[in-house]
């Protein structure tokens, strides 16, 4: 893969993304969401079990807007028909899928990375005990919900490329996401609960926010954000495979 | 194919020949059906994981008695009673009630005295002693002075409150007049009190002195129970009538049931007390004789909600059809042909919003139909108690899920319109529907936000789902992480029906103002 066209590729996709409509209302969407439902999880909360992974529950929320954002990008340009142009500019379908991973992750990294400070911030003033901002633990939380969001992120870009609808892919991503906890209050069997704890993207991937009791968890922190990133790389390779096999 | 003649002979006129062009659109999409199949498919898949597993604890109750009105009960006591085969009546001096609590923040075997709120001892007459009869009852309770309660549900409360102690005793009477029997209360034996009248069918009863005690229950915090054993003290019962044999003694649900436990080292039991007066007796219970609650009250048991939350995929995917079957004619360029058909932009909106809430309600009610009876089914199979509620109930939460639905493609239809893009518009829908129903019942949320979140949002709807009872007289945590919704059942629905209207009006708004 050629670095300048990479790069070429890349200033291409950053124009498509911040010109796309209501980019910058995305953007503030995801930081006040994230923000506002932590705030509303610390706030009145009696018992603190873990208070970092309570101030920074507002990603369960957040990582919805994250999943329109990376959806619309491909979407917008399959439903305009823009998409043949961006191919016809940059042949190597590859490029095109590296270049639009690359400016999404740096746009939900960083729009991410101040949503979970602020989360942080206002966990901190309104938690008596609330979470400490600078032990070891919690900035593990806190990196781990930045990588999280843009694990999702690309998860989103996948199946949108796989399905290239909006409504599908969107509807996809959120159901895989949502469905595994919703799942887990049906199922009575506590192996399987554990096993779906354990393998669901949303409940496995939020395990790396954890801070107390590590030693009862389903899955380990980073393990949990691992298997996240094998449904994210499942879907890359998925939407990848799709983009080049089929015509635009 | 039809012919063009019976296509002319059956074409409608106005809002009828809209509501068909829209419905020839829908279903000539083969992906537009299948997803309706699938949906409803999905929804009973997710009942099939549920109940994939056989309960693991034996002692766990394999099935709730259920009450005469239809719904799941506890009906857990110690009884020292008699038979009375018509006409007469039954009055006894309680002069305590006391009792030993598990002491939940101490070590196991750690105890103290004291009685739960709704601990009974009082006297009861019922036809049968199989859990779940009729019954009438008066008691003295740990905290609610002397109620009259019937039937499980109903519930009064009588004049005297307190604590039966010796200085202060509490005088319960039961009277039985044909197919009624009525209850009174006294502080001196003399001087009576009547605090109602009910029924219980005729011929020969059962009645006599009972005692019971639910768990403990910890409302703040968390949430959870502990085991507690109440005693009562009781004066020689006098009786007038038709009495039969002498009094014996049963425990009533064979061990204390679904919402009560004895506290380790303590059994049911009775035991005669001669005093200068007579006979007396103490009699020992736990359990309860009361409806089944969920929360920390109530047992391990499936409820109509569990079995139906795989009406989530069913929702996130009639969202997706319904966002796509407006944005679709933004993307293809059709809505100017349609609108150049049927140029009232209005009666196309109303077209398609009949048509998707139809389909919607169709898929929902039918999943649902289906659901319930094989969740019962199927628990049943694998030993799990399910928490039995009356017809009228499963009726509303299968024609409620319909509903439910159809609101939801509704509100999807019009944020396709008003957002043009699908995927805003389903994760817009996903955002007010599901994510708050996780976050409130899913016991992220203290209860507050949570309760907010589910009087204001969409997720208020799911509501109309809600079969798990509450109940004044059984103590429990009645919050959204024990899956109660602050609202009623269709007022629940009412604010998403209202927030469906709201974005359908907004839309034929927009929809008049733009271009196509």
């Amino acid at each position: 893969m050629n670095t300048v066209v990479l790069g070429r590729a890349c200033r291409a996709e950053w124009t498509k993304l911040r010109t796309e409509t209501g980019f910058r209302w995305l953007l503030v969407g995801l930081v006040a969401v994230t923000v506002a439902v932590g705030a509303a999880s610390c706030d009145g909360a009696r018992s603190v079990g873990d208070p970092a992974r309570l101030a920074l529950s507002g990603v369960t929320a957040g990582q919805a807007v994250a999943v329109v954002l990376a959806v619309l990008s491909v979407s917008g340009e399959y439903g305009s028909g823009l998409i043949q142009l961006t191919l016809s500019a940059v042949p190597a379908r590859t490029t095109v899928l590296a270049a639009k991973a690359a400016v999404l992750s740096a746009t939900v990294a960083v729009t991410g990375g101040v949503a979970v400070l602020g989360s942080l911030l206002l966990g901190h003033l309104l938690l008596a005990g609330g979470p400490a901002l600078t032990d070891g633990s919690s900035l593990r939380a806190a990196l781990g919900s930045v990588l999280y969001l843009v694990l999702v992120t690309l998860l989103a870009l996948g199946v949108g490329f796989a399905v290239r609808d909006g409504g599908v892919a969107s509807g996809t991503v959120l159901a895989l996401l949502y469905l595994f906890p919703l799942l887990t209050h049906v199922v009575t069997d506590p192996w399987l609960q554990r096993q779906l704890a354990r393998v669901g993207p949303m409940p496995a991937g939020l395990a790396v926010q954890a801070t107390t009791g590590l030693d009862r968890l389903p899955i380990g922190p980073w393990t949990g954000l691992g298997v996240l990133a094998l449904w994210t790389g499942a879907a890359l390779l998925l939407g990848g495979a799709v983009l080049r096999r089929r015509g635009a | 194919m039809r012919t063009t003649r019976e296509v002319r002979k059956m074409r409608p006129t106005g809002s009828m020949r809209t509501l068909h062009a829209e419905w020839t659109k829908f279903r000539t999409v083969r992906g537009w059906v299948l997803g309706c199949v699938g949906a409803a498919l999905a929804t009973v898949l997710f009942v099939l994981i549920g109940t994939v597993s056989s309960n693991q604890h034996p002692g766990g109750a394999a099935a709730l008695p259920v009450g005469p009105g239809g719904e799941a009960v506890d009906d857990s006591y110690s009884f020292v009673h008699r038979t009375l085969t018509g006409d007469g009546s039954l009055t006894v001096q309680v002069t305590a009630l006391t009792g030993v609590l598990s002491d939940p923040n101490g070590g196991p075997g750690r105890t103290s005295p004291g009685v739960t709120p709704w601990a009974k001892a009082g006297i009861i007459v019922t036809p049968s002693l199989t859990p779940g009869s009729s019954y009438v009852a008066v008691t003295a309770t740990g905290a609610h002075g002397v109620r009259m309660q019937d039937d499980y549900v109903h519930d009064r409360a009588a004049d005297l409150t307190g604590v039966p102690s010796p200085a202060t005793p509490q005088w319960l009477r039961l009277v039985r007049a044909g197919r009624n029997v009525t209850g009174y209360d006294s502080t001196d034996g003399t001087h009576w009190t009547e605090i109602g009248t009910a029924s219980v069918p005729g011929g020969a009863v059962q009645a006599g002195l009972f005692v019971t005690s639910p768990a403990a229950v910890q409302t703040d915090g968390g949430g959870g129970s502990s085991p507690a054993t109440a005693t009562g003290t009781f004066g020689r019962p006098a009786l007038t009538g038709a009495w039969q044999g002498g009094w014996a003694y049963a425990q009533v649900g064979q061990d204390a049931g679904a919402s009560g436990s004895y506290v380790p080292g303590t059994t049911g039991g009775y035991r005669a007390n001669g005093d200068g007066a007579g006979v007396g007796f103490s009699i020992t219970g736990a359990g309860d004789i009361a409806p089944v609650v969920g929360g920390p009250a109530g047992g391990p048991a499936f409820t109509v909600e569990t079995f139906l939350v795989g009406t989530f995929v069913g929702l996130i995917v009639l969202g997706v059809l319904a966002a796509q079957f407006a944005a679709a004619e933004y993307r293809r360029g059709l809505l100017g042909l349609t609108l150049a058909a049927t140029p009232k932009r209005g009666r196309v909106l109303g077209a398609k919003a009949v048509l998707v809430a139809a389909v919607a309600f169709v898929v929902g009610a039918g999943a649902a139909a289906v659901t319930l009876p094989l969740g019962e089914a199927r628990a049943h199979a694998v030993h799990f108690a399910v928490l039995t509620v009356p017809a009228a109930e499963q009726l509303r939460a299968v024609l409620g899920t319909g509903l439910l639905l159809a609101a939801a493609a509704v509100l999807a239809l019009s944020l396709g319109v008003l957002l043009r893009r699908s995927a805003t518009a389903i994760t817009a829908l996903v955002a007010v529907t599901v994510l708050p129903y996780l976050l409130a019942l899913g016991g992220m949320l203290p209860t507050g936000p949570a309760q907010w979140l589910l009087r204001l949002t969409p997720a208020a709807g799911f509501a109309v789902q809600q079969a798990l009872p509450r109940y004044e007289q059984v103590l429990s945590v009645y919050t959204p992480a024990n899956g109660y919704f602050p609202l009623p059942p269709w007022g629940g629905f009412a604010v998403l029906a209202g927030w469906a209207l709201a974005a359908l009006a907004a839309a034929a708004f927009v929809l008049r103002r733009r271009d196509a």
